[in-house]
């Protein structure tokens, strides 16, 4: 499991694995200011990141930053 | 209490296993349950330590019954019981102590628990690892004891300092202090000290190394081993899971905004994107303004698509969502037990999890 995630205190504290970084707490995966391009390219990168967190090997608890 | 007709006595039915109410060891666990008149073996003392401590009691009547029987057979051992301890009309019940024996504990608990929900009081005693005290700390005063039955006197005097505020139907607001395990309740009261002495006061014990304790004591997290990394997505089932309180128009499961007792499961087949008209926020710790315009804020699911079809990965028709907002770590657990279960049983070999 990758954990999308807003406040990634709560996300080491509760034992998430492997932590991706997201943009706000009201829009975890997206940021009303871009143009809507832009917004989507966003998302992609961060489900990327996402997916990459996936596929990499880890020992403990590692955020994707 | 009632104490018509007893002679002003408080009456006493105690519960033990096959050990304690001298049947045998475990090779009479199985022993099915029985009741003697007045008390037995560690009830004698109880009765001699109550008197001591000037509350006129009376062990009526001992319970007896086989750990393994208990355990194996909780629900007809139960329904059987309760109505014969009833029928003692008892004051209090004591069960144990049980110390670290598990099954035991287990029987304590049980017999505690629904003798509480039906307004008798009941306490018991165990060892803190005891499976016991995790299954029934939240309805039942559990005295913390030793792990064998060496702390037997110890434990006996606590219950029947506990005991003897219950007979008197003193509220027993910090289990703790009675050297019970903390029952997990929160009260609010007027504390004569404001917080934030009370904080200064804290922090000047810990720097000058002086033992205090905290106010709100944190939850404890399980910690689990990262999973291997998966080698290729291609062909495998992906499935998204989200906190963010992502639901289809309307609410139809009614989850909660805050303290969420429930999470949903909804349909993705045939749905390319979420979005105002489709889908909105149900979670009351944020401003929706965001997510409902474009839901896919929180819960991914156009890049998603996207993305599946470049990668050769496979999208799972059902996404999981509930709100992360003052939820219970209890609750929470029991959301992410299910929802594992079934994307495993669902052959889901990896799981994106948003939250706000």
């Amino acid at each position: 499991m990758a954990h999308i995630c807003s406040i990634i205190t709560i996300s080491q504290t509760v034992g998430a694995n492997r932590i991706v970084p997201a943009v706000a707490i009201p829009h975890p995966l997206g940021n009303p200011r871009l143009p809507p391009a832009e917004e989507k390219e966003l998302r992609r990168n961060l489900l990327k990141k996402a997916l990459a967190a996936l596929q990499t090997p880890i020992e403990g608890q590692t955020v994707f930053s | 209490m009632s104490d018509a007709s007893r002679n002003g006595k408080y009456r006493i039915v105690h519960y033990v296993n096959q050990f304690f109410g001298g049947v045998g060891g475990e090779e009479k666990a199985d022993c099915e349950p029985f009741t003697k008149q007045g008390p037995q073996g560690p009830g004698r003392l109880l009765e001699k330590r109550f008197r001591e401590g000037n509350a006129d009691v009376e062990i009526v009547a001992t319970v007896v019954c086989g750990d393994s029987y208990f355990v194996e057979h909780q629900e007809d051992v139960l329904r059987d019981l309760i109505p014969l301890i009833r029928g003692y009309d008892p004051d209090l019940v004591v069960a144990g102590p049980a110390f670290n024996a598990g099954r035991y504990g287990m029987a304590c608990g049980g017999i505690c628990s629904s003798l509480q929900s039906l307004g008798i009081p009941a306490i018991t005693a165990m060892f803190k690892e005891n499976p016991g005290v995790d299954q029934y700390r939240k309805t039942v005063l559990i005295v913390e004891t030793a792990n064998n039955v060496t702390g037997m006197e110890e434990a006996v005097r606590k219950m029947v300092r506990l005991g003897i505020k219950r007979l008197r139907g003193e509220e027993i607001e910090f289990p703790k202090a009675e050297g019970c395990f903390e029952q997990g309740i929160r009260k609010n009261y007027f504390h004569a000290e404001p917080a934030s002495g009370r904080a200064i006061a804290m922090l000047l014990r810990k720097i000058t190394g002086d033992p205090f304790e905290t106010e709100y004591p944190i939850p404890f997290f399980d910690r689990v081993d990262p999973r291997p990394a998966i080698a290729d997505l291609k062909g495998i089932t992906i499935a998204l899971v989200t906190s963010g309180g992502i639901v289809p128009t309307g609410n139809p499961d009614h989850i909660e905004s805050s303290s969420a007792s429930k999470y949903g499961k909804y349909s993705l087949d045939g749905l390319e994107t979420l979005d105002a008209r489709t889908h909105q926020s149900a979670h009351g710790g944020y401003d929706n303004t965001y997510a409902n315009e474009d839901p896919n804020r929180v819960l991914p699911i156009d890049e998603m698509r996207v993305l599946e079809k470049e990668l050769g990965f496979k999208r799972h028709p059902w996404y999981y969502a509930t709100v992360g907002n003052g939820t219970s770590v209890d609750n929470a657990r029991k959301f992410a037990k299910e929802i594992a279960v079934e994307l495993i049983r669902d052959g889901v070999q990896a799981v994106i999890l948003t939250s706000t």
